[in-house]
């Protein structure tokens, strides 16, 4: 059987381990992230995303070697995101040792990009991103630029939208959540992943393994990931793993 | 001793090429006929669509090597994904495509029984081993692997399958006939099971 898949993210900025506060990225938890994602490859996780929220690509080099760095010992899928903007973009973090390429602003700016390069590189390399915020009436609209720019899209509907272009898989952020500890927005993952059928990716807000497991019981989405909660403690990612088994989930251990 | 990962344009090489690395097992990324012919093993790896794979082989002049190395030589080959179904005779996926048939079957699109199985069928699923040797053998029980496809591999014969996987309705997980070996997951993104298969099927190559 399928199992839920449990993905550890790492938000880089600079080439450095940021810690992410609804988008906003101020304290440095590494400066080399080969370190956390040995950690985390040796702890089991199941995927590994890789996110460059730098503001410009002034040093996207320390990025790309990240990337390649990273690969040589990361041996479960490696997602990378950010600056993504063009079909030279997927092929450079591929050739570096990528699995997979998250896609958020170009596929909004560009409305052929994702049917362009997931014929291109295949679905299953083609991860659509959708950050969201919820506005004054609790509707959740998608943002781009790393939660600068507000589309006024709809969150259900841009997904429907991306599967339609050919997205491999989603991976949902909510903006609102991201950093604050309080687990996920379980009513719009559970609504994302009603809508569709490629796999939804929940990310933002997860604290405790009692967050995982709520959205995987909860919502029908097939992967949970978090960011912070891993970098903080030793070996986090087997502890949540148990804790995750333990409660009947259906969980590589 | 060398294995040669095959690079004929499609998925992610590097990723088996660092597995290998890791193993400190010789290997090189190649699509040069000479260096296929001088290797002890190959690993046909690649992701995405049967057509291009194959239209990429036929016009890098890699068909009739391959077929020589594999079929006249007995070449230890491990097809990885894409690459094991290329083994097969054929695919249906977008207009029919003709394989090596080096293991008879057809490339097909997986039909779950039910909507909540997704397709591509993509993450960590078990499997359950019907033969041991050489890939399988001392393995812990229903191991996990990473798995990202949308077709799979119809075998004509069922006792060339050498493990099955269930995503509403069972396929094969792997397929072996002699120095044929084929794998639906991707060993090289499944962590210590799939390096251990990986160094397993350089065993093999070894004893050869």
């Amino acid at each position: 059987m399928l199992k839920n898949r449990v993905i550890a993210v790492i938000i880089l900025r600079y080439g450095e381990v940021v810690q992410s506060v609804q988008f906003k990225h101020t304290n440095v938890i590494h400066t080399d992230p080969a370190y956390a994602v040995n950690c985390f490859s040796k702890w089991n996780a199941d995927e590994i995303v890789l996110l460059d929220v730098s503001r410009d690509r002034e040093r996207r080099e320390i990025f790309l070697q990240s990337v390649e760095k990273l690969s040589k010992t990361c041996f479960v899928p490696l997602a990378v995101g950010g600056w993504i903007k063009t079909t030279d973009d997927i092929k450079e973090v591929l050739s570096l040792g990528a699995d997979k390429v998250i896609i958020n602003s170009e596929a909004v700016r560009q409305p052929d990009f994702i049917e362009k390069v997931a014929k291109r590189f295949g679905s299953q390399c083609i991860v659509a991103g959708i950050d969201y915020r919820r506005n004054s009436a609790k509707e959740p609209t998608v943002f781009i630029d790393r939660g600068r720019e507000n589309t006024g899209i709809n969150v259900k509907s841009w997904a429907k939208e991306v599967e339609k272009r050919g997205a491999g898989e989603i991976f949902l952020s909510s903006i609102d959540n991201d950093g604050m500890r309080c687990g996920f927005d379980i009513e719009l993952m559970k609504d994302v992943s009603d809508e569709v059928s490629i796999p939804v990716i929940a990310f933002g807000g997860a604290l405790t393994a009692n967050h995982l497991a709520q959205c995987l019981e909860e919502t029908g989405v097939d992967a949970v990931s978090a960011a912070n909660m891993f970098h903080y403690s030793e070996n986090s990612m087997r502890k949540m793993k148990r804790t995750l088994k333990q409660k009947g989930l259906n969980i590589r251990f | 001793m060398t294995i040669a990962i095959i690079d004929y344009g499609l998925g992610n090489v590097k990723s088996v090429a660092n597995a290998l690395a890791a193993l400190d097992i010789d290997s090189v990324l190649t699509s040069d006929q000479q260096k296929l012919a001088d290797v002890e093993g190959l690993i046909l790896p690649g992701v995405g669509a049967f057509g291009d794979g194959m239209d990429n082989i036929r016009d890098m002049g890699l068909y009739e090597v391959i077929l020589r190395e594999v079929k006249d030589k007995c070449k230890p080959i491990l097809g990885i994904c894409l690459g094991m179904q290329l083994l097969a005779d054929g695919s249906d996926e977008f207009g029919a495509h003709e394989g090596f048939g080096f293991i008879p079957g057809w490339a097909k699109r997986l039909t779950p029984s039910a909507r909540s199985f997704k397709v591509p069928h993509i993450g960590w699923n078990d499997i359950e081993v019907t033969i041991q040797e050489p890939l399988f053998n001392s393995i812990e029980e229903t191991p996990d692997y990473y798995f990202v496809h949308s077709y799979y591999f119809e075998a004509k014969n069922e006792s060339d399958v050498s493990a099955w996987c269930d995503h509403g309705g069972r396929f094969a997980a792997a397929v072996q006939i002699d120095n044929v070996f084929g794998v639906q997951f991707h060993p090289e993104k499944s962590q210590k099971a799939g390096i251990s298969l990986l160094k397993k099927f350089y065993g093999f190559v070894k004893s050869c």
